[in-house]
């Protein structure tokens, strides 16, 4: 016994405040709080999910047939999964240079104030509320994109995604991916803007004094240096348009025909919109549970992209240290 | 005073030699009358020195005494600092780098620049940095490997990396770095090669291994290298210019010549006080 050191427990010594060990308690308590809504969930929607595979099997994903009131029913959500996918891409094709031209400016060319102006501004871009942004689509945007679609159709229309063979051009997946990527826009400028201005000074005045312009400099050191954060915000931004629902339900005509390619074609696919579209018009207890499992696979797509972006930028985190 | 006061014994009979046989070569470059300002801060007045060609001339001076700022005017990098303004003229092939129909990107070429801290690109290969100004600066070459072996040769670094050309450049230590950073510098054949303070991130034993390079470098280029080191400056250099700026007051030039007169016999009082460590 003797032999033994008494140790002395300096960790919890420190934290023996009575008012810190409260605290501590709460932080700890409203950190797992999140975990458990978080799970919770993900609990509710798997098992509301069962019937849908137990009635539909592996169908419900890879099919497009929604008809209730057949015997059996038939549901697949295959369109709206691949739609979701569609719109998000689109949306990216239109945010991810509109994002990258926004940052280089505000960081490397803009002075100061209109700088710090433009960021707010941007940022204040991600408070509007979706719905807003779905009707001022639906009003003031949907007449100019008839417009811009039909030029793009006439003059562009031999490339198949511009084919269109209903002339009808209100309901397309560009219009809602449109949408999207204005609500793309300010999650992506704020992290490729965050990165880019990251940029070791010393890098760039290496690429200075090798006589670089802007474009190289971007081109070959400050891109490259900033890849993976600026990967991890287009990830964010993809996360964000996968699971938007009620901006693209006012735009978007939801078909259940697979929209494959055709982006400025009538009629499109979204699990979110379908679930929004068809919930206040469901037939019984049975479609409901179509759509929680819509959901539910809706949510895991969104927290796969998402978590894979946190890694994604945590990772460039620690490289840049 | 006599030379045993410094370490560099050997080194500064060597530079007594080569200064005489370079005494009268002809200039690469000529600061006339320059002073600069950040803002309305004055740092810098009335600078004149002459850089003549194939040799080293060191800048050195107490800290704040504007040796760096000086040093990145000489290739234009200056006016890239936001508030950043000059006066005076500063010559390089017979006209001044700053008169509106000289493109700063072709003086950048010409004078190149190695920066205090080693600053090697991390997402490019030891191959990739070493040819990045070919890139950077757009210029068009076919003899790549050629390039390649050349300057980190001559940057004394190619026996240690070549076999691993194609590793990422994050691999080489600081001192490894500094020397890739210079082959970087000579890729794109410089004339005039800028170095601030090359060595003072680096041990003594890169610090060496620099000091070596520049003096083989000097022979063909035209060094101007800013040290706050003043065995370094006897070591390397052939003219020492000194810097020093009083309280509140932009720097100056107080005396310069063939770097064995500026540490053996300066003529300035401050001159002597300062190479003999007596303060900065």
């Amino acid at each position: 016994m003797s032999q033994t050191e008494a140790m002395r427990d300096l960790h919890s010594a420190a934290t023996s405040h009575r008012g810190d060990r409260v605290f501590n308690r709460i932080v700890t308590a409203a950190a797992f709080t999140s975990l458990v809504v978080l799970a919770g969930i993900a609990i509710f929607l798997g098992f509301q999910a069962i019937p849908a595979f137990q009635t539909q099997g592996i169908a419900f994903l890879t099919t497009t047939d929604w008809d209730i009131n057949t015997d059996p029913p038939t549901a697949g959500i295959w369109g709206m999964l691949y739609g979701s996918v569609l719109l998000a891409v689109i949306g990216l094709f239109i945010a991810v240079p509109a994002s990258l031209l926004l940052s280089i400016f505000i960081v490397f060319l803009a002075p100061q104030k209109v700088a710090k102006t433009l960021t707010n501004l941007i940022d204040l871009m991600a408070a509007i509320p979706s719905v807003i942004l779905g009707l001022w689509a639906f009003y003031i945007l949907n007449p100019p994109a008839d417009e811009w679609q039909r030029l793009l159709n006439q003059y562009l229309g031999w490339i198949p995604i511009f084919q269109n063979d209903s002339g009808n051009f209100l309901g397309t997946p560009f219009i809602a991916g449109f949408v999207l990527a204005i609500m793309m826009i300010p999650i992506v400028t704020s992290v490729t803007r965050e990165v880019l201005g990251r940029t070791p000074p010393d890098l760039i005045n290496a690429a200075e004094s090798l006589g670089c312009s802007l474009y190289t400099m971007l081109r070959y050191v400050a891109l490259p240096y900033g890849r993976g954060g600026i990967i991890g915000g287009v990830m964010l931004g993809l996360g964000r348009a996968l699971g938007e629902t009620i901006a693209v339900f006012f735009v978007l005509k939801v078909v259940f025909e697979t929209n494959w390619y055709k982006i400025i074609e009538s009629g499109g696919g979204s699990v979110a919109t379908l679930i929004v579209g068809r919930f206040g018009e469901v037939t019984g207890p049975f479609e409901l549970q179509l759509l929680l499992a819509a959901g539910f696979f809706l949510f895991i797509g969104t927290l796969v992209v998402n978590v894979i972006a946190n890694l994604i930028v945590n990772r460039t985190g620690r490289l840049q240290k | 005073m006599t030379t045993s006061e410094f370490e560099g014994v050997d080194a500064l009979e060597e530079t007594y030699a080569a200064a005489s046989r370079t005494d009268s070569k002809p200039l690469a470059m000529k600061a006339q009358d320059v002073s600069v300002w950040f803002g309305k801060r004055k740092v810098l007045e009335g600078v004149n020195i002459d850089f003549p060609e194939q040799s080293c001339t060191a800048l050195i001076g107490p800290s704040g005494c504007g040796k760096s700022t000086f040093i990145r005017t000489l290739n234009r990098l200056h006016e890239l600092l936001p508030g950043a303004a000059l006066a005076g003229e500063v010559y390089y092939d017979g006209k001044d780098i700053y008169s509106p129909d000289i493109d700063p990107v072709y003086i950048r070429l010409q004078i190149g620049m190695v920066f205090q801290k080693p600053n090697p690109f991390p997402s490019m290969t030891i191959r990739g940095n070493v040819l990045s100004g070919l890139k950077l600066s757009g210029m068009k070459r076919d003899n790549h490997d050629e390039i390649v072996e050349q300057t980190l040769t001559a940057a004394g670094l190619w026996t240690e990396v070549k076999d691993r050309l194609d590793h990422a450049a994050g691999e080489l230590s600081g001192g490894q770095q500094q020397r890739l950073v210079i082959a970087r510098a000579l890729a794109v054949q410089p004339h005039v090669l800028l170095m601030d303070e090359p060595c003072s991130a680096l041990d003594p034993a890169s610090t060496l291994k620099i000091e070596e390079t520049i003096r083989e470098l000097s022979k063909d280029v035209t060094i101007i290298i800013v040290t706050h080191n003043m065995q370094q400056a006897v070591r390397v250099s052939d003219y020492t210019a000194f810097f020093l700026a009083a309280e509140n007051e932009p720097g100056r030039v107080i005396e310069q010549g063939p770097t064995t007169e500026i540490f053996s016999n300066p003529k300035d009082q401050r001159t002597l006080d300062y190479v003999n460590g007596r303060f900065g």
